[in-house]
């Protein structure tokens, strides 16, 4: 059974529904304190979504220096999945692990919506599992998610094939309609939508369980039925 | 060593849209300030350092702003020393 590491910075707040879902569809998931130096014998690490540190200064500007990154970059280095969700992919960014940065939405409103976007790239941890070209009905969820980035550095995540997720309807200003991207190695994946919450027809749309199909890999649904108890390593 | 005050300024470059500034000056005409131009919104950021002199003062704080202050992607700063 694939084991999920759900790191929980203090602001973090979506690190429950990520542990939900990877349980419904049968893998395991294990809280990790950001202040713990490691992210234990996980097989993916997931960074949720919220305000880690109150989002102060810039959002993940802190979380990047949270004693559990050394541990995160490490595991991505070593070539785990890794994927940051919304404020998850804010500290991939600050952390360096994915290129570009999150700026505040074009418009200057939060978006709390459904959004259509497409997969482009079923190469990566996060749509290893979904079609080509599918269509995925999202929920989003943000304020800072106009990913922005220099144009020599969008000229190489389209030649890499690296943009995963594009929008139908770009809602927030994102250049060339960025949804979510990958690493140059594929497994440190961002998306500003949450696929966590829309993993039930019964929340609106089950939509998102390809993607966290994708990050479960082999052991999806082979355990259905079965939800193991979550595991916490917060301090008491 | 000595004590320096310093002030970064952390601004959006030139180069990325700044929603906020583009705002402000929009409204400026109805309050009867058309002739301002050219609003950018950024934040101050004031601090103290301990360096033996100016210049090491400056590169430290540089480095501070490289690494955590700002996001080089999208922002610049301005930094200004000064005696503590």
């Amino acid at each position: 059974m694939t084991k999920v590491g759900v790191v929980v910075f203090p602001g973090s707040n979506c690190e429950h529904d990520v542990v939900e879902a990877v349980t419904l569809l049968g893998g395991e998931a294990e809280l990790v304190w950001h202040g713990d130096r490691t992210v234990g014998d996980v097989d993916a690490v997931v960074l949720p979504g919220g305000f880690a540190h109150g989002d102060y200064l810039r959002p993940g500007a802190i979380a990047r220096f949270s004693p559990v990154m050394e541990a995160v970059v490490e595991f991505a280095n070593a070539g785990g999945p890794v994927v940051g969700i919304c404020n998850g992919f804010q500290v991939l960014t600050e952390a360096g692990l994915l290129p570009g940065a999150l700026q505040k939405n074009r418009g200057l409103k939060f978006l709390c919506t459904t959004v259509a976007v497409r997969v482009t790239s079923t190469e990566s941890a996060l749509t290893s599992r979904a079609q080509a070209g599918a269509v995925l009905r999202l929920p989003i969820n943000h304020f800072e998610g106009n990913y922005t980035c220099p144009p020599d550095v969008l000229a190489q995540l389209r030649a890499d094939d690296r943009i995963i997720l594009r929008y139908l309807d770009n809602p927030n200003g994102s250049v060339d309609d960025i949804a979510g991207i990958c690493s140059e190695g594929r497994n440190v994946c961002g998306l500003m939508p949450h696929p966590e919450r829309a993993c039930e027809i019964m929340l609106g749309s089950a939509d998102g369980r390809p993607l966290l199909a994708s990050i479960l890999g082999e052991s999806v649904l082979r355990d259905e039925g079965t939800r193991p108890p979550v595991a916490t390593r917060r301090p008491a | 060593m000595r004590s320096f005050s310093v002030l970064v300024e952390v601004t959006l470059r030139p180069d990325v849209a700044d929603p906020q500034g583009a705002t402000i000056e929009r409204a400026l005409p109805a309050l009867g300030f058309g002739e301002v131009a050219g609003v950018r919104v950024g934040k101050a950021i004031r601090l103290t350092v301990e360096a033996p002199d100016e210049s090491s003062a400056r590169t430290r704080v540089e480095d501070l702003c490289r690494r955590f202050l700002t996001n080089p992607v999208i922002e610049d700063a301005a930094i200004t020393i000064g005696d503590a």
